[in-house]
């Protein structure tokens, strides 16, 4: 038979573990409302820019011959895996983790791989692998503005211009909604489309391009896979608080369960003691009496 | 007129104005009513404009602004205001 104050103790810890989980819960719904907020402010400036690109894009005949759009022989590959700074969010992490390393380590072992995480728990587990790791970055989430994120993309395209890599792909968590995250895999460089399909080209030919569409061009795209990434970015750290707030919510219906069969354990324990009891007083009376 | 002026993190400004000029790669230009469609790039510079409360002036750090119908879309990755 349990022991009553044992049972009491776990009451009280399970309780106050709930206390927390909902209060994480609460806290994960907030900042998904400020995640998903970003990426609506973002959706305008990303469907503005597509649209111009296409409009001067498919104006030109052919291919430009844009730095980010030229395939070389893959020899050394930049994987960029997206994840959180934080733990308790499910199996948000290990799903980005385990498919970086399963890439890795079946379609990429025979080039040089290179890791650059985004996100403390990315970062915490390749530095402990063979991978050579950049590190500069991993804090991204700290400051989530496009600013900051900018930067990253910048030296990822940097890098990919003065070819220290033939190729960037970029893994994260894609938000779809608060309780789905797709995990992405996604190239970031090269680039396999110019964006936007090229339209019935009307109404292209009427704009005034100063000071060239090829300069436009060598301006836009950079600009358009910068905003690619921030939107990876964004994505991912949506996904993270949907997927802490579907995993909060798990475990205060985990700890409500606990503490129901807790209940009924202390209730059945408290019976039995008090049965015990007057067991022990009436056959005490008993006793007396028979002596009488 | 109808401008808009969008940074990635937010959209700056929308609404009408009466005259508005930006920092082009090739010199500063100015866009009035019934302007021809025109797409530009942005150099560093200020860019400018009239509404009904008076005269606004921001910086941008290079970008993009396309006129078409009367209507002012400014693309820009960072705006000082």
């Amino acid at each position: 038979m349990a022991n009553l104050k044992e049972v009491k103790e776990r009451i009280n810890s399970v309780s106050s573990t709930q206390q927390i989980t909902k209060a994480m819960k609460m806290v994960a719904a907030a900042k998904l409302r400020k995640a998903q907020d970003k990426i609506v402010q973002m959706r305008p400036y990303a469907q503005k820019l597509a649209a111009i690109l296409n409009n001067i894009s498919s104006g030109t005949e052919g291919d430009t011959d844009i730095v980010y759009a030229k395939e070389r022989p893959v020899k050394k590959v930049l994987f960029i895996p997206v994840t959180s700074d934080k733990g308790l969010c499910g199996a948000f992490n290990s799903n980005i983790l385990k498919g970086t390393a399963y890439l890795i380590e079946n379609r990429y072992q025979d080039q040089l791989v290179t890791v650059m995480p985004i996100g403390k728990k990315a970062f915490d587990f390749f530095k402990k692998r063979d991978n050579p790791v950049i590190n500069d970055f991993y804090q991204l989430f700290l400051d989530v503005s496009f600013e900051n994120v900018k930067n990253a993309a910048e030296f990822v395209m940097k890098a990919y211009e003065e070819e220290r890599f033939d190729k960037v792909i970029i893994v994260y968590n894609e938000f779809k909604n608060v309780a789905t995250q797709l995990v992405q895999t996604e190239q970031f460089l090269p680039i396999e489309r110019i964006q936007g399909e090229a339209t019935d080209g009307t109404a292209q030919s009427e704009y005034i391009v100063e000071p060239s569409r090829e300069y436009l061009i060598d301006e836009l795209v950079p600009n358009s896979l910068k905003i690619q990434f921030f939107k990876a970015i964004l994505d991912s750290n949506a996904s993270e608080h949907g997927a802490r707030m579907t995993a909060m919510d798990k475990a205060t219906e985990n700890a409500n369960d606990l503490l129901k069969d807790l209940k009924l354990v202390y209730n059945r324990t408290r019976q039995a003691a008090i049965t015990n009891e007057i067991l022990e007083i009436v056959a005490g009376a008993n006793a007396l009496e028979g002596s009488n | 007129m109808q401008l808009e002026i969008i940074t990635p993190d937010k959209k700056i400004f929308e609404g009408e104005v009466s005259e508005a000029s930006f920092p082009g790669a090739e010199g500063s230009f100015q866009v009035l009513k019934n302007h021809a469609p025109i797409i530009s790039g942005l150099a560093k510079g200020k860019v400018s404009f009239t509404d009904a409360k008076g005269k606004h002036v921001m910086i941008v750090d290079g970008g993009v602004v396309e006129v078409k119908d009367n209507h002012i879309i400014v693309l820009a990755e960072k705006v000082i205001l």
